[in-house]
């Protein structure tokens, strides 16, 4: 479907912080494809430059915040030629149908994308019903 | 301070009122730009080709950054050429299967090629480049020659 298209420079996407930050930065929101099945909802996010130890995922009364630091990767005696893009935190929020069974969700990060499954409860995967002709 | 190419007379060229439409809202973006940070940023001197990239240096290297999550050295190929540096690859996407359902769909596969040329004369033979957390990082080293000398006065 995609294989031919060209990629487009995509600006990152600032973030308007709903609080003010106690540390200075650039917070980012991370570009992310969502999708559910019917037995989970997996989370996608592009977060280059993130590694595993530098990513939190809270949960807290339904409300999923996926945080990402990156460290400064220019060594300290490198000085700019061409900046094009710029570098700070990922972050991003997102309500979660109560139904997810928070016991069980998985993450994974590879290559600086994250991956998340977020795994139904039992009672909330849909039942098919069937019709009986009577 | 204020760009002067700000207002551009439509030329008499083809005319796409997409094109004009694209034009314009990049304008838009330079103004608020302008408003809210007060200083030129990165998007106005940028290339607008995929990957954007940062160039670094120090003393005896360059290094070229770009971010590219999602992909692994295999699928990157970079050619060097004199002094420019070609990166291109395809990042794709794998699909998720038949019966998922999207709620969001941000994330974009496709291909992607770019030439970027370095300010100074490079050994081409020892070019390193590596891919961590989806963040490629091309060392060049400066040749001999380009490198700064420390000249003592006596």
């Amino acid at each position: 479907m995609a294989e031919s298209k060209e990629l487009q420079v995509k600006e990152k996407q600032e973030m308007a912080p709903a609080a003010e930050q106690t540390r200075p930065g650039l917070v980012f929101t991370p570009r992310v494809d969502i999708f559910e099945t019917d037995a989970d909802l997996t989370l996608l996010a592009d977060m280059p430059g993130v590694s595993s130890d530098n990513i939190t995922i809270d949960l807290n009364e339904g409300v999923l915040a996926i945080t990402g630091d990156v460290k400064p990767w220019e060594g300290p005696d490198e000085s700019d030629v061409l900046v094009e893009f710029e570098t700070g935190k990922y972050f991003r929020k997102f309500t979660l149908p109560g139904t997810i069974d928070q016991q069980k969700i998985e993450a994974n990060l590879q290559d600086g994308v994250l991956r998340l499954r977020l795994p139904k409860a039992e009672k909330a995967r849909p039942r098919k019903i069937t019709v009986n002709a009577g | 301070m204020f760009p002067r190419n700000f207002i551009k007379l439509p030329g008499f060229g083809t005319i796409d009122p997409f094109a004009e439409m694209a034009q314009m809202r990049r304008h838009m973006d330079a103004l608020s730009d302008l408003f809210l940070r007060g200083s030129p940023t990165a998007r106005e001197i940028s290339a607008g080709v995929f990957p954007l990239v940062n160039i670094t240096e120090n003393r005896n290297n360059y290094y070229v950054r770009a971010e590219l999550p999602g992909l692994k050295a295999s699928d990157l190929d970079i050619q060097v050429t004199g002094k420019s540096l070609a990166i291109s690859g395809e990042r794709s996407i794998p699909p998720e299967g038949e019966n998922v359902k999207y709620h969001r769909r941000e994330r974009e596969a496709g291909k992607f090629s770019r030439v970027i040329s370095l300010p100074g004369e490079i050994d081409n033979e020892r070019i390193e480049a590596r891919m961590t957390d989806g963040l490629l990082t091309v060392v060049v080293p400066k040749s001999e020659a380009a490198r700064p000398r420390q000249i003592t006065v006596s």
